[in-house]
């Protein structure tokens, strides 16, 4: 998957053409994965096996599709920091709610991703700036998930259970997921004329508006759909851990902005990769297990993200100055 | 219960200030990196302090110089990679919140006992600490509206380049922003320490939300370009007072969440945008 636009990588950024620096920034995320990987196998070559991966890219699975949440917000130019607990609050419900009482369950979650889409609408209709209305969100969320659960506790369904610990004949599940969940939304926003559309609403909004589209449908359309792939988030997070607390995902606001970054989406502009996103979540998943084998304490897997994010930026910004510099 | 609220008040203001002046700069301007500055001051300013009355200048110093690093590693990241502020003050405070946890792990120092006496003391009810912050603010004041770099600062924040070519050193003013904010979370995390006794990772976590909450209902424009700064005072005593309020109702921890977040959201929308939709 990787192989082909990684060659051309190995060349000098400066000594190369105009296309060839563009499929060497699309190529960033593909090489970052593939240098995690090598690094892991480097360290550890059973890893790199069926049940190896299987392992390590389990949790993988949540983080691509709150990742995948993440960048249908950022593709419209806003930010959600209060993903992470509404991954919380779905994963409260599925462990308690969804399995005892599935009616109930399931109305919650897509009263739940109605919300989300209500705060589109408010973010557009109101003018307000994303970070403050999801920043109030996030204790909402998070309110709501220690209401439900306020120890942890709670089981997850028995046929969610199976669906994530399903096992899949040559290639581990989670592999099988991600290239489902990347290549679905790739053909949705990339492929259809609507989700054209959608990513020119964060690109060009005067454009689109004027050509008769409603801008206010397109952001409540896009948060919407991050409502329902953090609630996908939540339900494949409670499959693998079987039961839940009210901060299991907490950490995943920030992988899921750092999943996007490194996917080479961009913040402004409408300009996001839904492969590149999954491909950045997996990367992150497996930098993880890569620093528990070259035996770097846990204190620093936050810091590591951190340094992986600005590290992928640091190059991109130095691809674009060769860029201008060469035009 | 007043005294309380007051002394609690006293955080949400200093760091509302350092969120003010970061967010009046302009759209997408916010300093995320606020908690874990925070938490890795806190954990500093003890280290250094090392309970010893003798070291608290130096343990501020430390904080204040931790601090002042974070505001200048923050801008390089802006600057050099180009990058939203929003994005390099959260890649920071990954770093940070990192550092925070290899530095202040098992860290159980107590605070000098003439610093945590003077974080607690008060005059005539009123707590030093809130008296001196209230100083402090009628100086941010005159500095935001009588300064060159206060008035840059609100220039910026209206039209960047428009400021640009009236000859405003638009990037050194950004950098010193970014400082000060750095510096004021450096101090705030030894003076938090101070106050609870004793220093923690998640001492600063909720300054986050309360910064950035009471610039908002402060009256600060959240599009930057218009700073209010009594209104620090009145957001941040209206919140102190209702979670006071709440607490006294007995609600679970729950509760209080949903209405802190429901509040917030309620007087952004009240208050709206400050360019028309579209």
């Amino acid at each position: 998957m990787t192989s082909a636009p990684g060659r051309s990588a190995m060349r000098m950024p400066w000594a190369v053409g105009r296309t060839s620096r563009r499929i060497l920034r699309g190529a960033l995320p593909g090489i970052s994965l593939a240098l995690v990987m090598l690094g892991i196998a480097w360290l550890n070559q059973r890893a790199i096996s069926y049940f190896g991966l299987n392992l390590m890219l389990s949790l993988g699975v949540p983080v691509a599709l709150a990742t995948i949440a993440q960048m249908f917000v950022i593709t419209v130019n806003d930010l959600d920091l209060s993903i992470g607990n509404f991954v919380s609050f779905v994963g409260c419900v599925t462990a308690t709610w969804l399995r005892d009482i599935p009616l109930l369950g399931v109305t919650v979650l897509l009263a739940g991703i109605a919300l989300y889409a209500l705060m589109g609408a408010v973010i557009y209709l109101r003018n307000v700036p994303s970070i403050v209305v999801t920043l109030g969100m996030l204790f909402v969320w998070q309110g709501l998930a220690i209401l439900l659960l306020p120890k942890p506790g709670g089981k997850a369904p028995d046929w969610l259970r199976g669906l994530m610990t399903l096992h899949t004949p040559y290639v581990p599940f989670p592999i099988i997921a991600a290239i489902i969940i990347a290549v679905v939304v790739h053909i949705g926003l990339m492929r259809t004329s609507y989700g054209a559309i959608l990513r020119g609403s964060g690109g060009n909004p005067n454009a689109i508006a004027r050509a008769g589209w409603s801008l206010l449908k397109t952001k409540i359309t896009m948060y919407a759909l991050a409502g329902f792939f953090g609630v996908l988030s939540g339900l494949a997070l409670i499959g693998l851990t079987t039961s839940a607390d009210a901060n299991i995902g907490k950490g995943y606001t920030l992988l899921s902005i750092a999943g996007v970054i490194l996917g080479g989406g961009e913040f402004i502009g409408g300009r996001v990769s839904p492969i590149g996103a999954v491909i950045g979540a997996l990367t992150l998943t497996l930098a993880g297990s890569l620093l528990n084998f070259m035996r770097i304490s846990p204190d620093w897997q936050v810091g590591a993200e951190g340094a992986i994010l600005i590290i992928v930026l640091a190059a991109r910004a130095l691809i674009n100055r060769v860029e201008v510099r060469a035009s | 219960m007043i005294t309380a609220g007051l002394a609690l008040a006293v955080f949400s203001v200093i760091t509302g200030v350092a969120q003010m002046f970061v967010i009046t700069l302009g759209p997408g301007n916010v300093d995320l990196s606020l908690p874990a500055n925070i938490g890795l001051a806190s954990a500093v300013a003890m280290k250094v302090m090392n309970g010893s009355d003798q070291m608290i200048a130096a343990g501020l110093m430390a904080a204040l110089s931790a601090g002042i690093g974070i505001g200048l590693a923050n801008y390089g990241l802006i600057r050099l990679l180009r990058i939203p502020p929003i994005i390099a003050t959260l890649s920071a405070s990954f770093i940070i919140q990192s550092a925070g946890i290899s530095y202040g792990r098992g860290l159980q120092i107590k605070p000098p006992p003439a610093f945590a006496e003077f974080t607690s003391v008060q005059l005539a009810g009123v707590p030093l600490l809130a008296i001196g912050t209230a100083v402090f603010t009628v100086g941010v004041g005159i500095l935001l509206h009588q300064t060159i770099y206060g008035r840059s600062v609100l220039a910026i924040g209206q039209n960047s380049r428009a400021a640009w070519f009236s000859g405003i050193a638009v990037e050194r003013i950004r950098c010193a922003t970014y400082v000060i904010s750095g510096a004021l979370g450096g101090i705030s995390g030894a003076l938090l320490a101070g106050y609870f006794r004793g220093s923690s990772l998640e001492i600063g976590d909720e300054y986050l939300l309360a910064s950035i909450a009471v610039v908002v209902i402060g009256g600060t424009s959240v599009s930057g370009g218009k700073a209010n700064v009594p209104g620090l005072w009145g957001a941040a005593l209206f919140l102190v007072l209702l979670l006071t309020m709440l607490n006294t109702f007995g609600v679970s921890a729950g509760i209080r969440f949903l209405v802190t977040g429901l509040v917030i959201i309620g007087v952004i929308i009240a208050a709206g945008g400050y360019k028309p939709a579209g």
